[in-house]
């Protein structure tokens, strides 16, 4: 048992575990807390399969930026009591049952599929060099056509969070 | 034993699965948006071990524009909650399931 799968194995109990943590536990700013621990797991396996700008990024966006968000959110709304209402027992069940199904159907799937093996060999395509290459040739209208998105979702943030007009809304 | 593809795949089912759960079984708005972070992350995660796999920059580059859509959305979804908790006071989804009030 090399490094490598030793990594890949503290990797996913932290991933899987702090998941669970979001889900499970009452009060809001521990699932945003565990969120964080979950997506700082994910760029681990981003940096074992050798896509070292995507983990810095992940970090960068995910848990620098929207998870900062949520907190602000949580923060502002000042939900950080455990005065939550749980959904009915059963209700809680049907969802376990019904996602755990989801699970095993997709995992019995996919259990006999053949796949390629893991290149072993480090390779480049996941440095910044190789990756910014193909975005600006491949995939240059997808971007571009993403900051348009980018810039349609600040407006309708800015519209929709706007205080209504006294003068209308009385 | 030799880590597989299809471990990254089982690890990301589940966390996929975990989300679902989550969006499920949950009462609080935000979280239910965390658990689709959850679910985006899930993908990502099996869009760079299929990277891995075949040797293809094109799914990191995927990868990107996923994130770029989460960002946008979830600008977009907060909004949308602090919105709702100003004029109802909750953010609980079994108050807000009224389109209108």
């Amino acid at each position: 048992m090399g490094i490598y799968d030793i990594a890949f194995w503290i990797l996913t109990v932290i991933a899987i575990g702090c998941a669970l943590g979001v889900i499970l536990s009452r009060n809001p700013i521990n699932s945003v807390l565990f969120l964080i621990a979950t997506f700082f797991a994910i760029s681990g396996h981003y940096l074992l399969l050798n896509a070292q700008f995507l983990a810095i990024v992940n970090i960068i966006v995910y848990a620098g930026a929207i998870m900062v968000l949520f907190l602000f959110v949580i923060m502002l709304m000042n939900l950080n009591a455990d005065v939550e209402p749980q959904k009915g027992r059963l209700v809680q069940l049907a969802g376990v049952v019904s996602g755990g199904a989801l699970l095993l159907v997709l995992l019995a799937a996919l259990r006999t599929a053949k796949y390629p093996t893991l290149e072993s060999t480090p390779n480049e395509i996941g440095l910044i060099q190789n990756l910014g290459e193909v975005l600006f040739t491949q995939y240059v209208l997808p971007f571009e056509i993403s900051s348009v998105l980018f810039l349609s979702a600040m407006i309708g943030a800015i519209v929709i969070g706007k205080k209504e007009d006294s003068t209308h809304s009385a | 034993m030799p880590i597989l593809p299809l471990h990254y795949m089982f690890l990301s089912l589940t966390l996929f699965c975990i989300g679902i759960m989550g969006v499920l079984i949950r009462r609080n708005a935000i979280i239910i948006f965390m658990c689709v972070e959850l679910m985006l992350n899930a993908v990502n995660l099996l869009m760079v071990a299929f990277s891995k796999m075949y040797v293809d920059a094109g799914a990191q580059v995927f990868v990107f524009f996923i994130m770029v859509v989460a960002a946008a959305e979830v600008a977009v979804g907060l909004a949308v909650i602090v919105m709702m908790y100003r004029k109802v006071h909750s953010v609980d989804v079994n108050i807000l399931n009224r389109l209108k009030h």
